[in-house]
């Protein structure tokens, strides 16, 4: 499995900026001719994914997120989405449908959106140190 | 983002227009809650026909009206959603609680 693409991109953990994050990762992967479903599948687990950066990982203050996106000569996409936030101390746990430790109105479906909209999720975290989310996604492409 | 509100009989309809996500759930959270509580309705119909784009926040914006409604004794129910937001919807098993409605030219696809 080769790159033939790469891009990287880093951003405020503003929550304005998740529409920026979705939509400019789906402009790259474009090139790839993705069928509206699979556009629509990377736009919500990335969305997700960042938001746990702003939510969860900087708790609301400021600090930077990192994305790169690698696309494979067998028409893999990679999303690494990363932070220097808290940490997640139990990652199975945190991954666990309905979880969540914010309350209020999260639902607690974020990583289950991950894994029901992408072909592989792998999560990395290190308490005070930060989480790093792998997204991998295979584009069939419109015929 | 924005919403639409219109109040028939006893009735609301919050008619949802743009992407939502945890940045544009807030705004349109405290729209909807500020006319329940004032008008009480017996039903809160949310219109997702114009809705872009939908991640998760989505699903707690309708949990959340729905324990307002029930609180009142009302109902909730969600209506004309796209593909998309009815794939991340029926993530969550909402339609246990709450009548789910997908738009009419995507209801005789099959998926």
């Amino acid at each position: 499995m080769k790159i033939t693409n790469q891009m990287r991109l880093t951003l405020d953990s503003r929550s304005v900026n998740e529409s920026f994050a979705r939509v400019s990762i789906c402009a790259f992967v474009a090139c790839l001719d993705p069928t509206v479903e699979e556009i629509s599948d990377i736009k919500t687990a990335v969305s997700e994914a960042v938001t746990n950066c702003i939510v969860h990982a900087y708790k609301e203050e400021l600090g930077n997120i990192y994305i790169t996106v690698a696309i494979y000569d067998n028409n893999v996409v990679r999303i690494k989405i990363r932070d220097k936030g808290c940490g997640i101390e139990n990652v199975e746990q945190a991954m666990e449908p309905l979880f969540t430790t914010v309350g209020g109105e999260r639902a607690g479906l974020g990583f289950a959106v991950m894994e029901s909209f992408m072909d592989k999720v792998k999560v990395r975290s290190k308490i005070n140190s930060g989480t790093c989310v792998t997204l991998e996604k295979h584009i069939s492409g419109r015929e | 983002m924005s919403v639409e509100l219109k109040k028939d009989d006893k009735k609301i309809i919050a008619f949802l227009k743009g992407d939502i996500d945890h940045h544009t759930a807030a705004p349109i959270r405290s729209k909807i809650d500020e006319i329940i509580s004032l008008q009480k309705p017996s039903l809160l119909i949310i219109d997702f026909n114009d809705v872009s784009f939908m991640d998760s926040s989505g699903i707690g914006l309708v949990l959340g009206r729905y324990r307002l409604m029930n609180e009142l004794g009302g109902k909730v129910r969600v209506e004309n959603l796209s593909k998309s937001v009815y794939k991340v919807m029926s993530l969550s098993g909402m339609d246990k609680l709450v009548e789910i409605k997908k738009r009419e030219e995507e209801k005789n696809e099959n998926n």
